[in-house]
């Protein structure tokens, strides 16, 4: 069994439908639950259960209270390569958009690496676009090596991996994932991925479960939010977020919340999606999985992300770049996209202090 | 009243341990030690943080304590076992906490692997305090391993449900000769008392106090609820009676 079987079982579901029936009293009724059901989570996502927005806020501040504390898990990104065989109209690195080309030297990762930890980071995620030739899995591992020596965590946001890849990676030191499935929608997932192996959408759904059944830790997972209507796309992150839970009850699932951003090409995303969807969305993952991990970029701006401490978030970037190069050496690349929160590891630490909350620098132990 | 708690060798004079997770910062940590009078203090090996010198937890917590560092995130007994090592490597001291969860849905303890974890740490000369379910069979495994108390869980962790395994954790009172020391899901003063009324060892301590409004007062109010039902236990509470005792009873007359 794939996740795939049970996102065809809500693929001829009529979810304007569903949406439209939703009542007041449903919404009550959700909000004194301890454990919701799946559509319990999507009545959440509705228009009417924007109407009870504080109310679920408040019940969303509790659980994450109750689960993690009060505090902020801090990471950041390190990309890399942007060398990418893809063509996915939405993104920076897309194989036709005529930009800059680098991959770090293996001295350079650790000049990277240098300056990062510097700050106090001591959990990383690096990335790479989808190149087998440029960022091999040979490669990867043995920038994790250099990245052991000064980080205590190291996470991989690459293309998607076979199982035994993972396990290869775990074993050099890596002990978490993200992978966005970017659209849940299987048609809107095929005019968006043109060409390139991540037209294969099933190789990638499939991505999440692969690192799971390799063991990894924690695993991340999301919908890019801009690309198709949120409401069902959120639902789907969630139940997958959800089955994998249930199937690999030792692994940490989170959820992240990207929202689409200004980069290089001309795609303009047309399904919108304003702060308070954005808040609706973070409160029902919370209701839905009140142990999942929320983590909120740089993408986001300073005002919403300060806004979004203790309604849900638990992982916040700081201090971010999506350049290659971008944390300490000169002639970095052009970036994924545009950062909007581009405060240092300082003022991050000065601002979720302000708010009552410890940021938090590590959280994992390599054993 | 000489009244110590011995655990691993060591004279325990507070019977509320506590935890240093979860707190809106490390600072408030010295002070919320003081108040609570707690001399054993559990920390994440997985949060401490060795390299640096501001955000390195240890830094917090004052020399004359019990530092027990937990397992936290361990998923099997291996896993426990190798963090246990890190943190006695690392200058942690002798005692651990056994915390192995491998559902994170609940965080619930996994029994068989902590009794797993447990003979091997033994083995390898550590004081173990495994973090358990409350179950008779395993907790007699555990002592029979050589594990120096069982912590039983009040209710599911960070939950501040109370003492909803009370007559469990009765049972291992009763039946258990080491110390068993309430861990989990304690959210009140109140239900701190309760269970040190039943007769526990002791009570540990985190989420109530870390994310309580002002966690240096819960602190002390923990304490304060800890030493009243330590001391009722010892003193032994009346019997609970089903019906008022009628000062003229109706069999009187065959005495």
């Amino acid at each position: 069994m794939s996740f795939y079987e049970r996102y065809l079982e809500y693929k001829n579901f009529d979810f304007e439908g569903f949406f439209n029936k939703v009542t007041d009293r449903d919404i009550v009724n959700i909000m004194n639950k301890d454990r919701l059901t799946e559509l319990d989570f999507l009545m959440l996502l509705s228009e009417k259960a924007a109407n009870y927005l504080e109310p679920l806020a408040q019940k969303a501040k509790k659980l994450t209270l109750q689960n993690f504390g009060k505090v902020i898990f801090l990471y950041t990104p390190m990309y890399l390569a942007n060398y990418c065989v893809n063509q996915c109209v939405y993104c920076g690195f897309n194989i036709t958009n005529s930009i800059k080309r680098r991959k770090l030297t293996l001295e350079e990762v650790e000049k990277e690496a240098k300056a990062i930890s510097s700050t106090g980071l001591r959990h990383i995620l690096i990335l790479t676009g989808e190149s087998r030739k440029e960022s091999s899995v040979q490669y990867i591992k043995e920038c994790v090596k250099i990245l052991r020596k000064y980080f205590r965590s190291i996470s991989i946001e690459v293309y998607p991996l076979e199982e035994n890849e993972y396990v290869q990676l775990i074993d050099a030191g890596v002990d978490g994932i993200t992978l966005y499935q970017e659209v849940y929608n299987e048609e809107k997932y095929k005019m968006l991925h043109l060409k390139g192996p991540k037209r294969n959408y099933l190789h990638r759904i499939d991505a999440p479960e692969r690192a799971c059944r390799a063991s990894m830790r924690s695993v991340n997972i999301g919908a890019l939010f801009g690309l198709h209507d949120w409401r069902t796309e959120a639902f789907y992150a969630g139940i997958h977020a959800d089955y994998l839970q249930d199937k690999y009850t030792d692994v940490e699932i989170s959820l992240s919340l990207p929202r689409i951003r200004p980069h290089c090409g001309s795609f303009m995303p047309d399904c919108k999606v304003e702060d308070r969807d954005l808040v609706q969305i973070m409160i029902s993952y919370r209701l839905f999985m009140p142990r999942a991990g929320i983590t909120i970029s740089t993408r986001e701006s300073e005002r919403l992300r300060n806004n979004l401490i203790g309604l849900g978030v638990t992982k916040m970037s700081a201090a971010s770049s999506t350049e290659v190069g971008g944390h300490s050496l000169e002639n970095k690349s052009e970036g994924q996209f545009d950062i909007s929160d581009k405060r240092n590891v300082e003022e991050m630490k000065e601002m979720i202090y302000s708010k009552g909350y410890q940021p938090v620098f590590k959280d994992w132990q390599a054993i | 009243m000489d009244d110590k708690l011995t655990i691993g060798g060591r004279e325990i004079s507070s019977r509320l341990f506590i935890g240093t997770g979860k707190f809106p910062a490390n600072s408030i940590i010295p002070d919320v030690i003081k108040m609570s009078g707690a001399q054993v203090v559990t920390t994440a090996l997985r949060r401490i943080d060795f390299d640096s010198d501001e955000e390195n937890m240890l830094k917090y917590i004052p020399k004359d304590c019990i530092l027990m560092p937990n397992t936290s995130g361990a998923r099997n007994a291996e896993e426990a076992v190798r963090i246990a090592r890190i943190a006695r490597a690392s200058g942690c001291g002798n005692f651990i906490k056994i915390e192995v969860i491998s559902d994170n849905r609940y965080l619930l303890p996994d029994n068989m692997e902590t009794i797993r974890a447990t003979e091997m740490l033994v083995r390898e000369g550590f004081t173990v305090l495994p973090y358990i379910n409350p179950d008779l069979m395993d907790a007699r495994r555990l002592k029979d391993a050589g594990a120096a108390a069982v912590m039983p869980l009040g209710a599911p962790i960070g939950t501040n449900k109370g003492l909803r395994t009370r007559e469990m954790v009765k049972i291992l009172i009763h039946e258990i000769d080491i110390p068993v020391i309430v861990d989990a899901g304690i959210g009140k003063p109140s239900e701190a008392c309760e269970a040190m009324e039943i007769g526990a060892a002791a009570v540990l301590v985190n989420t109530a106090i870390a994310t309580a409004g002002d966690p240096v007062v819960m602190a002390e109010a923990f304490a304060n609820a800890v030493m009243a039902g330590r001391k009722a236990f010892l003193s032994g509470t009346g019997p609970v009676k089903e019906y008022a005792e009628a000062s003229s009873p109706l069999t009187g007359f065959l005495a």
